[in-house]
């Protein structure tokens, strides 16, 4: 029994909280000093993007927006089956063409029956489309991140051909469809704050927010508090394990992907529902993608992964705010200060905890 | 301390080291892990030229006490003298530099290189290969014979058997200059005679002036070749004796801190009717080989029956066919009264569970527990779905925490913590977490295999003394061990299994260890 390879143990609370931080703060330490190396001020430039992030309602709002989709695809990503479902893309494209489809299809109906229809079809489409790379990882072995990639190529090329030849607003040059009506537009946070007499920005923040939150609570109570997660969680631990305790790997994958697929599917409530109002090209926008970092920043946790959905938000609506008031601050350089993040808070996420291991052990009385 | 020069001749002619100066001194050593006291102010002094032992129960702290050595761990508290000089040893290759080398209990080699190019590994010496490579291989040649290892320096490390790849280990910490060797656990993976060959390599070290920390939890290894022995137990030192003033009764009694019984006390088995009967059956594996080849035996309520058998003849797959992980091939099995050679849903996923087979498989940490996972969490593993442990969608915690407290308490698992790491736990106590599970559902037959692999005298003593009262209120037991003793003390029956064949049946009282060793070797005994 060689502890060799072991992280280092250090308690919970540090392990949860001080080492994410601290990771943060280095990624942010390195994004300064790359800022000065360009020879701007890194605390405007950082004060800039908060300012953007956060500074107002309205920024806030922007906020929120991306955050929803970074928490649909984030959450979608490891289904703690020990898998690794790099489809989100695809699915959240597919699934928003379930949505679209529903919404073109929906125009007399009250919005009371339009949402669940929507989230039933975004659900319905997202699983599907994740559903065969699950079944041929169960049933043949190919494995999903080959897969789920391959994949989100054939969603891509189905949704240009179905927007360029089927479903294109006829009479019009760009592919999209027509606008849907009005009735199944995703109510906006400003119109529902509006409704409630509260005066909000103008954002495209949505009624999908509030989705994102609900599938967070369900995705934790789901994994920790049911004997179906119970399963999933031993099968991505131990398959040997898995199988003595009589639990199939070959449906639990399938089951696993499928409820990952759903979720990226939500992706379309957002953007098509709440923002677009149209079916159009391309509109996943690299969400399914960067719901890998947020996973894997937000260890795969419900709550971690919507606070690093938050930071990501907050890096792309302050990013373009920043990109904007600081012009040598390219849009390019907001993605390096990103990468800086997914470097330091992912790939080389224990690079501090030996040391603070050791530091802890002398600070932290041994009980 | 002041070694003449003739107390150091002494030594190596009488290797008791009375004389010889202190080599390895560990004061006052502390080491916490969470709440877990696993070195409480250890201290221990290691003479060269001698042959150390620690033993201790799994949990006392001895293979703690060697990480902090080797540089794995670093104490809380303390400090390690190496030479009468304080070093502080923060990596492997610190201690390495102080001339502490390590054999793994689990051996850290390429199998698809060469004895050479394992030992070079990380110590290639300079940018051109093949230049290290000649020089390692001459250096490895003449350290091989000097220690009479008797291994192939250009042999491929996959092709050697398990004590040819233990005795690399040793070369390759000889190579780099190991003045003291730590070997832990060496004897679980080794036949009896790798073991004494073992044995005779350890004797030739210390002739040699090297010295040995040898870490185990056999105790006639202890007296075999040791010549001072350190006893811990939760975590202290709490004896250093001369090995020849000891014995195993004494050294047992110290490791668990009561007297122990060596042997295992029951009463005559008083069969019932036939729980399991097997025809004729048949196991293939992957490559399409029969591993278990027209087995035929039949297993009673109230009775042990054994399997014994070298490592590898098939038992393992007998084993896991009959708990459903594997399918069988052709053959009959019959529950009870019942056939359920046809009946696919029988035995597989839960099927076994459901019929009141219970199964604590061969490797606890690969299979029987999911080692990341709280305690509680292992303590249902296959029961996941039982209504006592779920509501109608939520999994009731508190019901599998308080069922898991409960069978730590029955089972006297330490550290009596159900939300603990389950890999937190020793083997022994990681054992019977399974044996807790298993034996909890009141099983009409269970499935043992190596049910004491890997743990101390006190956890087999108390798994021995439950598997006896389970068949004693008259439930079926099938035990499959390598180690022939449990065999032994604990069936009523004994099959002897060879290339997947029965070869013969004994009964305990009749057999003597050297026939039922002739046929594990395929020599087949009069069945009777």
């Amino acid at each position: 029994m060689s502890p060799r390879g072991r992280p280092a143990e250090i308690p919970a609370w540090a392990d949860l909280a001080l080492l994410p931080l601290l990771n943060l703060g280095a990624a942010l330490g390195a994004s300064g000093l790359l800022i000065v190396i360009i020879g701007e001020d890194p605390r405007r430039a950082m004060a800039t993007l908060a300012a953007g992030a956060f500074g107002s309602a309205e920024s806030l709002g922007y906020t929120l927006y991306y955050t929803t989709n970074f928490i649909f695809t984030g959450l979608a990503v490891a289904f703690h089956a020990g898998l690794f479902n790099i489809g989100g893309e695809g699915q959240a494209y597919i699934g928003g063409l379930g949505v679209g489809l529903l919404c073109l299809a929906a125009g007399g109906l009250p919005f009371g029956l339009v949402l669940p229809l929507a989230i039933g079809c975004a659900a319905l489409c997202g699983a599907g489309w994740a559903f065969v790379p699950a079944v041929l990882q169960a049933k043949r072995g190919s494995h999903v991140v080959i897969t789920t990639i391959m994949f989100n190529f054939i969603a891509s090329a189905l949704m240009t051909y179905l927007l360029v030849n089927v479903l294109i607003k006829p009479g019009q040059q760009s592919p999209e469809t027509r606008e849907f009506a009005v009735n199944t537009w995703m109510p906006a946070a400003h119109e529902m704050l509006g409704w409630m007499g509260i005066p909000a920005g103008v954002s495209p923040l949505n009624l999908s927010f509030v989705c994102a939150i609900v599938c967070s609570i369900l995705v934790w109570g789901y994994i920790w508090h049911t004997r179906w997660g119970y399963e999933l969680r031993v099968l991505g631990q131990n398959e040997m394990a898995a199988i003595y305790g009589g639990i199939s790997p070959a449906r639990t994958i399938v089951l696993a992907m499928t409820i990952s697929g759903a979720l990226a599917g939500f992706v379309g409530l957002n953007e098509i529902m709440g923002v677009h109002h149209r079916l159009l090209l391309n509109f996943t926008g690299g969400y399914g993608y960067a719901g890998i970092a947020v996973a894997l920043m937000g260890r795969n946790h419900p709550l971690g992964i919507a606070l690093a959905a938050l930071l990501f938000g907050a890096l792309y609506q302050g990013g373009s705010e920043l990109a904007f008031e600081v012009p040598a601050l390219t849009r390019e350089m907001v993605v390096v200060v990103q990468g800086l993040i997914i470097l330091l808070c992912g790939a080389l996420e224990n690079m501090f905890r030996p040391f603070l291991a050791a530091r802890l052990a002398r600070v932290v009385p041994a009980r | 301390m002041i070694a003449s020069g003739a107390g150091e001749r002494d030594a190596a002619a009488t290797p008791v080291g009375a004389a010889a100066p202190t080599v390895i001194e560990l004061l006052h050593i502390d080491k916490w892990f969470g709440p877990v006291h696993a070195n409480d102010d250890v201290s221990l002094a290691v003479r060269r030229g001698t042959i150390h032992g620690i033993v201790g129960e799994n949990g006392a702290g001895k293979s703690t006490l060697m990480s902090i050595l080797y540089g794995y761990y670093t104490a809380d508290r303390g400090e390690i003298r190496v030479n009468g000089r304080t070093v502080v040893i923060r990596s492997p290759q610190a201690a390495l530099t102080a001339g502490i080398g390590m054999v793994h209990q689990h051996f850290m080699l390429v199998d698809t290189f060469t004895v050479v190019e394992n030992v070079v590994l990380g110590a290639e010496g300079g940018l051109r290969l093949a230049h290290g490579l000649a020089k390692a291989r001459a250096e490895l040649t003449r350290l091989a014979r000097d220690y009479h290892l008797g291994v192939d320096v250009d042999a491929v490390v996959g092709e050697l058997t398990v004590g040819h790849q233990q005795r690399v280990e040793i070369l390759k910490a000889l190579y780099r200059g190991a003045d003291i060797l730590i070997l832990d656990e060496p004897t679980g993976v080794l036949t009896p005679q790798e073991a004494d060959h073992l044995f005779r390599i350890l004797r030739r070290l210390r002739e040699e002036g090297k010295t040995v920390v040898l870490i185990t939890h056999k105790l006639r290894e202890i007296l075999a070749v040791t010549d001072a022995v350190t006893v811990m137990r939760r975590g202290r030192v709490v004896a250093n004796l001369a090995t020849r003033d000891t014995s195993t009764e004494q050294l047992a009694e110290l490791m668990v801190g009561r007297r122990v019984l060596l042997r295992v006390d029951k009463a005559p088995a008083r069969p019932g009717p036939t729980i399991l009967a097997v025809d004729d059956l048949t196991v293939v594996n992957g490559a399409g080989l029969a591993r278990v080849n027209g087995v035929s035996f039949a297993l009673c309520a109230g009775e042990i029956v054994g399997i014994a058998g070298v490592a590898g003849n098939g038992q393992s797959e007998l084993l896991e066919a009959l708990a459903g992980l594997r399918p069988i091939a052709s053959g009959r099995i019959r529950w009870k009264s019942r056939d359920i050679t046809n009946d696919h849903q029988a035995l597989a996923g839960r099927g076994a569970r459901r019929l009141g087979l219970g199964h604590v498989p061969e490797d606890r940490q690969r299979m029987g527990l999911v080692t990341s996972f709280a305690a509680s969490e292992s303590a249902i593993l296959g029961y996941q779905d039982d209504p006592r442990y779920n509501g109608p969608i939520l999994m009731d915690h508190g019901a599998v925490i308080e069922s898991c407290r409960r069978q730590i308490a029955e089972y006297d698992v330490r550290p009596a913590n159900a939300v603990l790491r389950t890999s937190a736990f020793s083997g022994g106590n990681q054992q019977k977490i399974v044996l807790a599970r298993e034996i909890d559902r009141n099983p009409a037959l269970l499935l043992v295999g190596q049910p004491t692999r890997g743990i101390d005298i006190g956890a087999i003593e108390f798994i021995h003394r439950r598997l006896v009262a389970l068949r004693d209120s008259g439930k079926a037991i099938l035990l499959v061990s390598v180690e022939l003793d449990e065999i032994m003390s604990l069936a009523d029956r004994i099959l002897v299994m060879f290339d997947g064949h029965i070869v013969g049946e004994v009964a305990p009282a009749e057999a003597t260890e050297q026939a039922i060793g002739l046929m594990m070797a395929g020599i087949r005994g009069d069945v009777g």
